[in-house]
């Protein structure tokens, strides 16, 4: 079986667009990945495209063009861009087809994410008490996490730190400023232990990855990034997950780790052999959480590891070189996608000012959310 | 005051929670579900602070039915021993002095304290000598 490359990449700029639509925007990214490619939209043969809020992707063939392609609609939680990047690799390793599309945007209203128990299969009581705020549950999920681990307050305040000052080098970022540490820690509280700096927001934004079979991408004289593995999985028993009245007393693990152990093994290699990650940072600690999660560390080796720089774009591991979701925000239909993105975009040594030193090979994305979901990519030039 | 919701109390005084016990398997789970696959079974009344946080900010209406007038509150999970981890608010503690692992015990506390007919929502409060 021929590996699956990624010949094109395309984005919208992420934060808010007024007078842009969702769709808009994953048609303006779409373009730019035609562009990269060197292809019209007539050469894609199929297309998976996510949208959580923003309406139905396959509405983007009036504007580029109705020539009857293949397209169908992702939704699936925060996995969403994940699903369809999976989506469309299978496609082309099937030997179905070997030129298509994996396309994510989205539009969220401002504020947190709106959430209704009944969606949730939870008692109407559970919201009247004021318990369907995903911030609350994040805050808990990071206490329990540092009080076991041995992770500070400051080392959460680091990982904002580092987000704003990456961010700022970020063409596609929301938030183009970098925030002092005493700033982020002394910010409004939200949810102890977070200020308002260690969680990002709904945003808006599109991403599109172009997808060729090795063949096709040769052919097209693209430098060859290869898409080692794919994964996506649910939670296993016992794991902790947004709005949840009761948890076990028996802990388990993580959708998380599943989808990390498995990609690994899909690739080869393992998270030694790893140049950058982009990992899920929806608040601070879920980058703590997830650097171990993911197998880079062990639990409470990140307190160290942020004090010494190590996750920096000039350290050895660097995380979220664009700022990841707490300085690009998170449409969640485009973000899985957005960290796809930009590691094709360091492969290639195109990043500019938060270009990684030294030419990296491989390249690690994750995505986790509700309910329960996680995707994990491994790329390698 | 009328608790919140039926079938999270039991009518005795003081009262438990009722959680539900999966009729295969034995896992315990609170609010008891509302189908044949769960039982209900009272829960323990004393547990340890599991985790917490403070919620600073007004959640949304709707859902949240709360006071307009919105003052912080500490929420956390309560691990019952052997049976399973609640989430309730935490009662009659200051924030400063939460600590993951302190001993709890159930009690309730008004969702608004100023209405008229408030209703009761699951809480935690210190117990010991401190209670």
């Amino acid at each position: 079986m021929s590996d699956v490359c990624i010949v094109g990449v395309g984005i919208h700029p992420f934060g808010r667009t007024d007078g842009m639509s969702g769709v808009d925007q994953g048609v303006f990214a779409m373009r730019e990945a035609l562009k990269d490619a060197g292809i019209e939209w007539p050469d894609i043969q199929f297309a998976y495209g996510s949208s959580d809020a923003a309406g139905n992707p396959d509405t983007m063939v009036d504007q580029l063009g109705l020539t009857g392609v293949q397209f169908i609609n992702v939704r699936n939680g925060c996995a969403a861009g994940g699903s369809a990047l999976f989506s469309a690799q299978m496609a082309i390793k099937s030997g179905e087809y070997d030129l298509g599309v994996a396309i994510g945007f989205d539009k969220h209203p401002r504020g947190a994410f709106d959430a209704k128990p009944s969606e949730y299969n939870l008692p109407e009581w559970y919201g009247d008490a004021g318990y369907m705020v995903t911030t609350q549950f994040f805050a808990m999920k990071i206490m329990r996490y540092m009080q076991l681990n041995g992770i500070s307050r400051t080392t959460l305040g680091r990982v904002a730190e580092k987000a704003f000052r990456n961010g700022a080098l970020a063409p596609h970022a929301w938030r183009r400023e970098p925030v002092p540490l005493d700033v982020i820690l002394d910010g409004p509280m939200v949810s102890d232990p977070y200020s308002k700096f260690m969680f990002c927001s709904p945003g808006e934004g599109g991403v599109a990855l172009i997808l060729a079979s090795e063949k096709k991408a040769r052919e097209l004289g693209k430098p060859l990034v290869r898409l080692k593995a794919a994964t996506m999985r649910t939670r296993p028993p016992g794991s902790f997950e947004v709005f949840a009245p009761s948890i076990d007393v028996e802990r388990g693990g993580s959708a998380t780790k599943i989808a990390s152990r498995d990609a690994f093994a899909m690739a080869g290699i393992g998270p030694e052999d790893i140049a950058l990650a982009q990992l899920q940072d929806t608040e601070a600690g879920a980058e703590i959480m997830h650097m171990a999660e993911n197998g880079f560390c062990a639990d409470g080796e990140q307190e160290r590891w942020l004090a010494e720089g190590r996750t920096d774009i000039g350290g050895r591991l660097p995380v979220n070189t664009d700022g990841g979701c707490l300085a690009c925000g998170e449409p969640i239909g485009a973000s899985g996608l957005r960290q796809v993105y930009e590691n094709v975009v360091q492969l290639r040594g195109d990043a500019g000012a938060r270009q990684v030193p030294g030419s990296p090979r491989t390249a690690y994305s994750h995505v986790y959310g509700a309910p329960g979901v996680s995707a994990v990519t491994i790329l390698e030039i | 005051m009328r608790p919140i919701a039926d079938g999270l109390f039991t009518a005795e005084h003081p009262p438990r929670l009722i959680g539900g016990r999966a009729k295969v398997g034995g896992r315990i789970v609170f609010p008891c579900p509302d189908n044949d696959r769960f039982e209900p079974v009272p829960l323990q009344r004393e547990g340890t602070l599991w985790s917490y946080t403070i919620q600073r900010f007004r959640p949304k209406s709707p859902p949240y039915a709360g006071p307009e007038a919105f003052r912080p509150w500490a929420i956390g999970y309560v691990e019952l021993p052997g049976e399973t981890i609640v989430e309730a608010r935490l009662a009659n503690v200051d924030f400063t002095d939460i600590k993951i692992g302190m001993p709890l015990r159930l009690t309730q506390v008004a969702l608004d304290p100023d209405a008229s007919d408030p209703v009761a929502i699951p809480a935690f409060e210190p117990a010991g000598e401190a209670a």
